[in-house]
């Protein structure tokens, strides 16, 4: 177990069956994924950055300067020079924008913490089940994934409201005398982001457990450690790619969350998502959400580069 | 050696309980006879009657369901050949941005894939309404399909490929009759991903909507903006209850296939 | 004929009637190091190890052999603290190890897949154990390096083990179970990955480095080239039991049963009727063979039925009936011949109708073999070439 098990008959580079006659087939099935996503995911990203070098207009679309083809090269040359980078210093001079990134930062972060924290014991909880029960763990686990996002934030809201059910327990064990309001606090945001989120960070930590060779703990044991040395020389050591793998698919999402803080946050301060929304939605100014966008993706992009790396290293390591 | 101590099954236990609590008030509270969440008015179906009566309610559902029907399809097929892509198509240029690709979308914060979309649309000057989200929709969850997709393809036994082949089969015709049916449950997996990850968006529809393409999750939130109300109860649970349903069955299906097979 | 039971606790004792050529275990005064009483242990209902007693002696190296599934894994596991017995006492040095963690027992094991920390370098894989036990860096780095170049690897410290090859990996997982000195070794089909020159090279270290340490070793596999080869003694195990422990030589010339007969190596068992059960000799009636001789008394009366056991080895075939009339002897025809190089095994079909194996060494360099393939040949054999099992 201890040697990496080699997909049978595929070396990395092997021509396979598929790719040697039928080369033209082999393009199809490449291109076609690789134009859509290059149209509605690359592209759209280029027009973010150029619209966030635009000003806003009163017109439709709410922007300006439009490149007009038909304007030939001279067109061009003037929509290049009609592009400023005013939305970045409005970005960089208004504090607003600097406070809503750190605040997403930090919530993210601490999120991924307590995600951290409670997810990992499931998880491993879920390996030491019996061998029979944890198919019907999985997909307990998955199950709330399932049902919809709005709807597991919606019935927060229905337990963290004044009237509701978290209020209603503790008046009862007279915990607390008066009702406090949890709804419109940190509290809530954090209590919906690890809710929502804990799949994502139990299921990589769980995937990656459940690959340990049980003969390596025995080797443990077998030298002299007892059940918990074992468990932070070992278990703890060779979990870490899937801690990396949860932490990565919960802090960069939840830095851009927005359903989240919009239904179960208050109104002081917002999260960059938030920002964004009122920017877009709000204030119809498109090319300040765009610079936001732009931005945020450039804290995220180191991020989302580690995160890539790491499946394709996963991915050509399992071939 | 595998023993689990009380810890582990006490915070297994406690986090399942964390994780359906939340569900399972909510579905209890939609039978409340009583308008307000804190009385107990004790059990009734008014509200999913009220439901029926709900021609908007209705209508955004059909919506909902017929946007994700297309787009998981359509997501479906653009992934499951992303995934053999990436798996199969060997070392072609640029495979590092096609492969970025394909995993960006997993963790890309929603508002951000939203408005870029948006914004593509109105450059294009296209009419936003049921296909744009359709498009989008496609866009976002061909990824989570390529990505259920291509585990399922690395764990392949590629002999059995070989002896087809060894036995006269063509290349295509290998896949499609050896290959593919193996994969299938991954790909239905992925299609039901897709479907549900479509049926559930919010922030995505919201950016790349137009007049009367109002989803049910889109109708759902500007209600819950406005507090809690019983029929958005009765909603969700009829919603839960269908994944529920579609989930425990699809799992039924793949047991009874594995027992028949033995 | 002498029960199997009380054989093996107390070492070798009386066979059937010839000179015991029993090999005592390294110390025969010394109390067993090891020892199982009537040990079972169950796996879902189903019994794994079956009311196992056995006594291992200090310094001994011994083979536990077996075909698949009949417990000797489990055995080892058990001595290791990996499983619990469902009955009976595992004895280490007198002490009852019922109460002990595997972690807290002082023997080491050696696993099949070497169970290698991945994360760690081959240094700290090494000096794991000795960590554990708290002892200072400096005689721990010593040790280490002691063992590494014990086991030819030295300055391999600093490697990973996705760096090593198989045969490596091997020995750094036999350095870090020797590196505690623990009182006895157990090592689980460990050369079971390693092609056959690897293998045959790595059973003479084995057996070098436990003599060189004065360790006792248990080694579980299902070779019985690799048991024969490097163990002082072999349990041969079935399904849950011990059938036969003894020495190498006497298992193999003088298996107690015809299960053992049949799993080590190659035989011919030939059935028969006992026509006279004298003290010095027995006549035995075969269908398949005529009158057979063998210079050994039998503990049955005549009419039972016994199995004559002959090795292919000490089956002589000739072109010419044989001179010495007290040898047993038989004719038939060569029916398949497998060239190995140094020996010729050869299958011979009796007129009865029999199928016999003879093996004889290739003496010289002849391309052209003595005997064809059809040709009509003499089987001959000594009075005491064989043994005669009554079960």
């Amino acid at each position: 177990m201890s040697a990496p098990a080699q997909n049978a008959g595929t070396a990395p580079d092997a021509p396979n069956a598929r790719n040697a006659p039928n080369s033209t087939a082999r393009r199809l099935v490449i291109l076609l994924p690789y134009i859509w996503l290059a149209i509605f995911f690359l592209l759209p990203f280029l027009i973010v950055l150029k619209i966030s070098l635009s000003q806003t207009a009163i017109a439709q679309p709410p922007y300006t300067p439009v490149l007009d083809p038909a304007g030939g090269l001279a067109g061009l040359r003037d929509f290049l020079a009609a592009l400023s980078l005013d939305n970045y210093a409005l970005l960089a001079s208004d504090p607003i924008y600097l406070l809503s990134y750190l605040r997403s930062i930090s919530i993210a972060a601490l999120s991924t913490a307590l995600l951290l924290l409670i997810g990992f014991p499931i998880a491993y909880g879920m390996t030491r089940a019996p061998r029979g029960w944890q198919p019907i763990l999985f997909m307990l686990v998955v199950l709330p994934f399932w049902t919809s996002f709005l709807i597991r934030i919606y019935a927060w809201i229905n337990i963290l409201q004044r009237e509701g059910l978290l209020n209603k327990v503790l008046l009862a064990l007279h915990i607390v005398g008066e009702p406090p309001a949890w709804l419109a606090t940190d509290t809530a945001i954090y209590v919906g982001i690890v809710y929502s989120y804990l799949p994502f960070m139990v299921l990589p930590i769980y995937a990656t457990l459940e690959k340990l060779p049980e003969s390596l703990l025995e080797a443990a044991a077998d030298l002299g450690c007892p059940r918990w040395k074992t468990f932070w020389l070992v278990t703890v050591p060779l979990s870490l790619p899937g801690v990396l793998a949860g932490a990565l698919l919960c802090f960069i999402p939840i830095v851009g969350e927005f359903v989240i803080p919009d239904l179960l946050g208050g109104s002081e301060s917002m999260m960059i998502g938030q920002t964004l929304w009122v920017e877009f939605f709000g204030n119809r100014d498109w090319p300040a959400a765009s610079a936001v966008t732009v931005v945020l993706l450039g804290l995220l992009v180191v991020p989302i580069m580690i995160y890539q790396h790491r499946q394709m290293h996963r991915l050509e390591r399992d071939r | 050696m595998r023993r689990a101590s009380w810890f582990n099954a006490v915070s297994v236990a406690l986090g399942l309980a964390f994780l359906y609590l939340p569900i399972v008030i909510l579905v209890i509270y939609s039978f409340n006879a009583s308008r307000l969440v804190s009385v107990w008015g004790g059990w009734s179906t008014r509200w999913y009657g009220a439901l029926i009566g709900d021609q908007d309610m209705l209508d955004s559902a059909w919506i909902s369901l017929r946007i994700a029907a297309v787009s998981a399809s359509a997501a479906t097929l653009l992934g499951t050949l992303g995934a053999i892509a990436l798996v199969r198509g060997g070392r072609f240029r640029t495979r590092l941005l096609f492969s970025g690709m394909v995993y960006a979308p997993l963790v890309m914060p929603e508002v951000i894939t939203g408005l870029s979309l948006l914004l593509l649309f109105v450059a294009v000057d296209v009419d936003r309404g049921f296909w744009t989200i359709a498009i989008a929709h496609t866009t976002l969850t061909m990824c989570f399909v390529a990505v259920v997709v291509q585990a399922r393809l690395v764990d392949f036994d590629t002999s059995l490929e070989e002896a087809a082949i060894d036995l006269g089969c063509p290349p295509l015709r290998t896949f499609l009759t050896v290959t593919l049916p193996l994969i299938a449950p991954a790909i239905v997996a992925g299609w039901m991903l897709a479907f549900t990850l479509s049926l559930d968006d919010l922030v995505i529809a919201s950016f790349t909507t137009g007049p009367g393409a109002t989803t049910l999750p889109i109708r759902i939130y500007s209600q819950v903006r406005l507090g809690v109300k019983p029929e958005i109860n009765a909603v969700c649970t009829i919603m839960i209850a269908l994944v529920a349903l579609v989930v425990i069955a699809a799992s039924l299906a793949s047991k009874w296939r594995v027992a028949n097979s033995e | 004929m002498t029960s199997v039971g009380t054989d093996i606790r107390n070492g070798p004792a009386n066979r059937q009637g010839t000179a015991a050529t029993s090999i005592s275990p390294r110390d025969p005064s010394a109390p067993p190091l090891v020892r199982f009483e009537a040990v079972s242990k169950r796996f879902a209902g189903v019994s794994a190890v079956e009311a196992l007693s056995l006594d291992i002696f200090p310094g001994e190296f011994f083979a536990l052999l077996g075909p698949s599934g009949c417990g000797k894994t489990t055995l080892l596991r058990l001595l290791a603290g990996l499983e619990r017995p469902d009955a009976g006492r595992i004895l280490l040095d007198g002490h009852d190890l019922a109460s002990v963690p595997p972690h807290r027992r002082a023997v080491n094991m050696m696993f099949q897949s070497y169970a290698l920390f991945p994360h760690l370098d081959v240094g700290r894989n090494v000096a794991f154990g000795l960590k554990q036990d708290g002892l200072p860096k400096v005689e721990i780095a010593a040790r280490v390096a002691d063992m590494l170049a014990l086991v030819k690897l030295e300055g391999y410290e600093r490697r990973k083990p996705h760096q090593l090859s198989g045969g490596q990996r091997q020995r750094v997982a036999l350095a870090r179970a020797l590196v505690k000195r623990p009182r006895a070794l157990l090592l689980d089909e460990p050369l079971a990955a390693l092609d056959k020159k690897l293998r045959g090279e790595t059973q003479f270290e084995l057996m070098h480095l436990r003599q060189k340490l004065g360790l006792t070793f248990l080694i579980v596999t299902h070779d019985q080239e690799e048991a024969m080869t490097v163990a002082d003694r072999i349990g041969v195990m079935d399904q849950g039991r011990l059938v036969q422990v003894a020495a190498p030589p006497e298992i193999y010339e003088q298996p107690n049963s015809r299960w053992v007969a049949d799993f080590i190596g190659e035989v011919n068992l030939i059935e028969g009727r006992v026509a006279e059960a004298g003290p010095v000799g027995t006549t035995i009636m075969s269908p398949d063979a005529g009158t057979l001789h063998a210079a050994v008394a039998v503990d049955a009366r005549p009419g039972a039925t016994v199995w004559v056991a002959v090795r292919p080895e000490k089956v002589r075939i000739s072109l010419e009936p044989p001179a010495a009339a007290s040898q047993n002897c038989v004719a038939g025809a060569v029916w398949e011949i497998g060239y190995l190089g140094d020996v010729s095994i050869y299958k011979l079909r009796l007129d009865t109708g029999f199928v016999m194996k003879a093996a004889a060494p290739n003496m010289t360099r002849l391309i052209e073999r003595p005997f064809r393939c059809g040709e009509r040949v003499w089987l001959s054999w000594a009075g005491d070439a064989g043994v005669v099992l009554t079960r």
